[in-house]
């Protein structure tokens, strides 16, 4: 999947597009991962591009969640489309991972 | 097939308190305002329609135990938790003690919230009566022993006058059991646990409790799919939200509401039954968790619509 990067200050952020399903999340968690793995201060993964993210796709961001844990980064969602958003309350993700409504109010608060 | 719930909680029974039952009767008083209840027939009504499941009813507090009725004379169950109580005494008081029974159960695992309804159901003190515990764990016999013997229990296992027999059987195999064909499959949970596949006059119904799916990827090569396979009913473990499963609370044993549906959906199955309930979640958070549930199941719809029910004790579905 397309999944474009740039940096906001320190902050890698990420945007990936379409789907986050069983096929595509493969490549979101490679990119994810090491993203996180190459960060020493913040990730943020901007969602107003994906439509839909799936348990595999959930189970990639938590793997993340935990490595940057592990690392001493932080690791922040942002700009969530409404389908995701209710996914994230289903699955009680919005309890795991921090989400900002806004790529500003998430990036003010990473710096 | 008729499937009748009796336990339908996991891990501890979960008995509602007074305070809870105070809730639901001021709940029911408030949206009863204004309203001409005067004969029986509209109170039921009432309660039926105009109240939520959670203030009308409960999801219940008893652990694992389903019955299986096929219209033979022997009954089928599967687990033994503190749902077999009642069970038990349901058939004393429908045929009274002196009718012999024979009872075929098929046994998930051995932990507790499991098989801890056994030393209180009454035909296992009847003699005459054939208990057949069919299972793939070779320690059945030593965890029940162990559950009913000094210093736990009063009364020795060994002191039961039924007669009580542990068929083991091997994961994979198919088996014809009381009339009913019954497959078996390995899952993941501490000391492993057993999900079974009943066939019977076209019907398919699986009985998959305590079992942590931990796919990464889920397509057709993942082995439960097969396993449950345009089942009529998938009786599922969504004990957890996703996040716990696969955060604080992973290799518990355990899944989620998201995971049974994306499961029941890529196997066809016709109806999800989310089932071992979380002890701590109260009637209106189950209630929450099946409207999430049913949502997500409609977002995710693709060819046909996956019906959602959560169990709750006492729930009857024919199929």
């Amino acid at each position: 999947m397309e999944i474009g990067e740039k940096h906001q200050g320190k902050i890698a952020v990420l945007a990936p597009a379409g789907r986050i399903d069983n096929e595509t999340s493969p490549s979101f968690q490679a990119k994810l991962l090491d993203a996180v793995g190459n960060s020493d201060t913040a990730v943020l993964v901007d969602f107003s591009g994906v439509e839909y993210i799936s348990s595999a796709g959930l189970r990639a961001l938590m793997m993340a969640s935990k490595k940057a844990k592990a690392a001493g980064t932080r690791l922040a969602v942002a700009a969530l489309t409404p389908m995701v958003q209710e996914i994230f309350t289903i699955s009680r993700f919005s309890l795991v991972v921090q989400v900002f409504e806004t790529i500003a109010e998430a990036t003010a608060a990473l710096t | 097939m008729l499937i009748r719930f009796w336990g339908t909680r996991g891990s501890i029974p979960a008995p509602l308190g007074h305070r809870a039952i105070r809730d639901k009767i001021r709940e029911a008083l408030l949206a009863a305002r204004g309203r001409h209840l005067e004969s029986l027939e509209s109170i039921e009504s009432f309660i039926e329609e105009d109240l939520p499941f959670s203030v009308g009813g409960t999801f219940g507090g008893n652990t694992s135990c389903v019955e299986l009725v096929t219209g033979g004379d022997e009954y089928v169950l599967c687990d033994l938790g503190t749902g077999l109580r009642e069970f038990g005494n349901r058939v004393l008081a429908k045929h009274g003690p002196a009718r012999p029974h024979r009872f075929n159960v098929f046994l998930s695992h051995m932990h507790w919230d499991h098989i801890m309804g056994f030393p209180f159901f009454g035909p296992a003190y009847i003699p005459g009566n054939v208990i057949r515990i069919f299972g793939c764990h070779r320690e059945m016999m030593e965890a029940f022993v162990r559950q009913q013997s000094h210093p736990c229990f009063p009364v020795d296992f060994r002191a039961l006058s039924a007669t009580i027999e542990f068929i083991e059987l091997e994961p994979g195999r198919a088996y014809e059991i009381d009339g009913l064909a019954v497959q078996t499959i390995q899952q993941n949970h501490p000391s492993d646990s057993y999900g079974f596949r009943f066939s019977h006059e076209g019907k398919n119904v699986v009985f998959s409790t305590d079992c942590e799916h931990k796919f990464q990827i889920l397509n057709d090569a993942y082995p439960f799919i097969e396993f449950f396979r345009a089942a009529d009913v998938l009786i599922f473990d969504a004990q957890y939200s996703l996040a716990d499963q696969i955060s604080v609370k992973e290799d518990w044993g355990h899944s989620s509401n998201m995971i049974a549906v994306e499961l029941a959906q890529l196997a066809g199955v016709k109806h999800l039954v989310m089932y071992h309930h979380e002890p701590v979640l109260d009637d209106r958070m189950l209630e929450k968790v099946l409207e999430e549930t049913r949502h997500y199941a409609a977002m995710t719809a693709t060819i046909r619509k996956l019906n959602v029910t959560s169990a709750y004790d006492g729930l009857e579905i024919v199929i």
